[in-house]
């Protein structure tokens, strides 16, 4: 479903090349680039946040939101234990999420580790789904710059259309900041026309200025999306995390007239909850966000209470979660 | 690095669908009495008035004109309760009528909400999200003070004043109730409330509420009625304490007539309060600290920040992101649960904006109205920001009391500081840095009753609220709240 069957209070971001994305050459520029950057301050970016929680979607916003919700969705599976028979059966599900309504979105992606690529692309051979492969010794990237780059050559030619990197945290929180923005180059380089996500892990990077720094860092990088979080530590997105990243992206945009999307991953579980993010979304950098190309949700488990809502909403009664496919 | 600004008209925002409050919810009675000695008179008694909804102009009920006699007996109703009952009442017996006030508060707080609402024209997400659960937590702080009088700081048995007068503002007709009820209640006084004119509903659910609390009668009576109900109040012998709400010009001649009188006095008065930023303020938080500073209730804000005071080498981008998210202001339907931005109270403030705003025009400032659509009926003012505004401009120096701003900027933290302070009042500022040491430095300096750090218009029981000069004396919150209804 596109989003401009939504109505708009006003037209949509018509961005013209702008001034472009600065050439960072030196750890020096990027530095001052960063440092140039407004402090965020904690309270009044979670009142803003807990604020926009508050709007209440309703009517055919709502349909219409629970089916652009649905087709954002990069279905996830990212276990020790995942098989290609279940990784069959998430192609099978984002491709086709209610099987009886062929009417329900396609997710966006399924996202795998690289070793499962080759199994998904088979699988969602001739669907719009793309195949994302979380790479660069996920999910803690402690691991050297040629590990790494191996790392993402082999998800893309085992066929996958989008990286999702993680920064080295380690070397952004010690202040080598000429390190991590290196490591995004690179692999930009070597993903070509893939998309790249690049994972900030904003719970290991604890404060949003932080969060605000590691977001520019990655679009100068080349970022085509920057991603809040791995789901494998205790914090993962927050609506205020998601609030300080639309804003980077918003004012990158401004700046430079390239338009970077944000990915929220990890305990994203309810349909309510992804509403909340699409509000802030719309509100934060506004409607030109509201698609896949530039809003992700990195969820397994979310797919099924959207579609739950869905046909709630279409059949005036909630119908029992068992009539949904588990993953 | 350079910046192509981004032109605000190519920014798109999702509608959302409504998602309208049920109106239905407000229960309203066709007339209300007055409430005294513990019951509501009869309607029939009184000439009644109509109250309106500023939002579509209709009569949600009418309510009685409290006729001079009728004050006389309220006030005599709350002398014989606080001669009898109250001021032989312990502090920990108050205190479970405020606890008990408290909680019916929040059982009744979708109804108090949407009372509000209707009655004010203030979005139902205000009156949901601020009103109605600050009037509750007031009620919840003084009630814990009313055993700890003597632990409060004013000696070892600290006495209540009497009987409290206490006449109540439009903007926040509940909250503005509660902050008067709860510190006189608590210290032990008696009061006779007079609601706002054109606000009265919410202060007689409240007299409903103190019925279900079983309050002793006469403790709490509540008179509704215009300007001559309040002044027969003000001049009543029996009254002990006056605490007034409102304009400077109605609190001046109030505090006239009680001079050379053993009447106790605390106002509450306008104030044009400034926003100052700071170059290194964290632009996307000042910039939804500016926008509540003054769009907040309709700018209906005594200390509204109605002066944004913005250091030039920021004030291109600060009006910028401004302009761009006044444009995304929701502005219509108060019962709209996504509804940012209410109707004006009534015609009479309306005209009042009406006229500030063309006065600013003529006299050269640049005018930027929100393009948003408002409704056909009701009173309504769309979000509006003026630059180019000088010192010596009345939308520089008047209360406008509506969505209205005034920006003007400064180079240096003594020039942000002077003209901050070149205003008659001194209610409230705001100042936005990252630098601790700067704030501070600058706060030392305001003549305000109350600073906010990198936020605005925030309110909390425990944290006294009031004004200096033009905008009055007295504390309203925390252990100062007080001392405004004890004999200290």
């Amino acid at each position: 479903m596109s989003t401009t069957t939504l109505p708009t209070t006003g037209a949509r971001v018509r961005l013209t090349a702008g001034a472009g994305v600065p050439v960072v050459e030196t750890e020096g520029q990027l530095r001052s680039i960063l440092a140039s950057l407004s402090g965020v301050d904690a309270v009044g970016a979670e009142a803003r946040a807990a604020r926009l929680a508050t709007r209440s979607i309703k009517r055919t916003t709502k349909r219409a939101a629970l089916d652009l919700a649905i087709s954002m969705v990069d279905l996830t599976t990212l276990e020790g234990a995942d098989t290609p028979g279940r990784v069959s059966s998430l192609c099978a599900k984002a491709w086709r999420p209610d099987a009886s309504d062929p009417s329900t979105p396609s997710a966006a992606a399924v996202c795998v580790y690289p070793d499962l690529v080759a199994h998904a692309r088979e699988r969602l051979a001739g669907s719009s789904v793309k195949v994302a492969a979380v790479a660069t010794a996920f999910p803690s990237g402690r691991a050297s710059l040629a590990v790494k780059l191996a790392d993402v050559r082999d998800a893309l030619d085992a066929g996958a259309d989008e990286i999702d990197m993680v920064i080295d945290r380690g070397a952004f929180l010690s202040g080598r900041l000429g390190q991590v923005f290196d490591e995004v180059v690179a692999v930009k380089a070597l993903c070509g026309d893939a998309h790249l996500k690049v994972i900030l892990e904003t719970g290991e990077l604890v404060t949003y200025d932080n969060v605000r720094r590691a977001s520019w860092l990655a679009m100068l990088g080349g970022a085509d999306f920057i991603k809040t979080s791995t789901g494998k530590v205790g914090v993962s997105a927050t609506p205020t995390v998601a609030l300080v990243m639309l804003e980077a992206a918003r004012d990158f945009a401004e700046s430079t007239g390239r338009l970077v999307g944000v990915k929220v991953a990890g305990g994203i579980r309810r349909a309510k909850d992804a509403l909340r993010y699409l509000v802030i979304v719309n509100e934060t950098a506004g409607s030109a966000w509201l698609t896949p190309d530039l809003f992700r949700f990195g969820a397994s488990s979310l797919l099924n209470d959207l579609l739950l809502q869905r046909l709630a909403q279409r059949r005036g009664v909630y119908v029992r979660p068992d009539e949904f496919s588990g993953d | 690095m350079s910046s192509r600004p981004l032109a605000n008209s190519e920014l798109g925002w999702l509608a959302y669908d409504p998602a309208p409050e049920s109106s239905s919810l407000a229960r309203l009675a066709p007339s209300y009495g007055l409430f005294i000695d513990g019951a509501f008179t009869d309607p029939g008694a009184h000439q009644q008035v109509p109250t309106v909804n500023p939002a579509t102009e209709a009569t949600l009920a009418t309510v009685a004109h409290a006729a001079a006699a009728d004050v006389d007996r309220a006030v005599r109703a709350a002398r014989h309760a606080y001669d009898t009952v109250w001021s032989v009442t312990s502090g920990a017996e108050r205190a479970k009528y405020l606890y008990r006030i408290a909680r019916l508060i929040q059982e009744r707080a979708r109804e108090l909400a949407v009372v509000e609402t209707l009655d004010n024209g203030k979005p139902i997400r205000e009156s949901r999200d601020v009103d109605i659960p600050l009037a509750a937590a007031h009620f919840f702080y003084y009630a814990g003070w009313a055993d700890k009088l003597e632990h409060a700081g004013f000696g070892a048995d600290p006495r209540p004043l009497g009987v409290a007068g206490q006449i109540i503002p439009w903007n926040f007709p509940l909250l503005m109730a509660a902050w008067k009820l709860a510190p006189a209640l608590a210290a032990g006084n008696t009061c006779v409330l007079k609601p706002a004119e054109t606000t009265p509903l919410s202060a007689l659910i409240l007299a409903e509420i103190l019925q279900q609390a079983e309050l002793p009668p006469g403790v709490v009576n509540i008179v509704t009625g215009d300007g001559a109900t309040g002044a027969a109040l003000v001049e009543h012998p029996g009254v002990d304490k006056i605490a007034f709400t409102g304009s400077t010009e109605v609190g001046r001649a109030i505090q006239a007539r009680v001079a050379g009188r053993a009447t106790h006095l605390t106002l509450e008065l306008g104030g044009k309060g400034a926003n100052i930023v700071f170059d290194d303020a964290p632009i996307d938080e000042m910039v939804e600290g500016i926008i509540d500073g003054i769009f907040f209730n309709q700018g209906h804000v005594c200390c509204a920040g109605s002066r944004l005071l913005v250091q030039e080498t920021v004030a291109d981008e600060v009006l910028r992101r401004l302009q761009r998210r006044v444009e995304q202001l929701r502005v219509g339907d108060p019962l709209d649960k996504n509804t940012d931005v209410g109707a004006i109270n009534s015609r009479a403030q309306l005209a009042r904006i009406e006229e500030l705003v063309a006065a600013g025009e003529r006299e050269g400032a640049t005018r930027y109205s929100s393009s948003c659509a408002l409704p056909e009926h009701g009173y309504w003012f769309a979000p509006t920001v003026f630059t180019d505004v000088s010192q010596s401009h009345r939308i520089a120096r008047e209360e406008i009391f509506g969505p209205v701003l005034s920006v003007l900027t400064f180079r240096t933290p003594e020039e942000a500081v002077a003209k901050a302070n070149n205003t008659t009042y001194g209610l409230a500022c705001g100042v936005w840095s990252e630098k601790g040491s700067r704030t501070l430095w600058v706060a030392q300096r305001l003549r305000a009753g109350v600073i906010w750090a990198n936020t605005y218009n925030r309110f909390d029981p425990t944290s006294p609220f009031g004004g200096v000069r033009e905008s009055g004396f007295g504390r309203e919150g925390g252990r100062p709240g007080l001392a405004a209804y004890l004999d200290v």
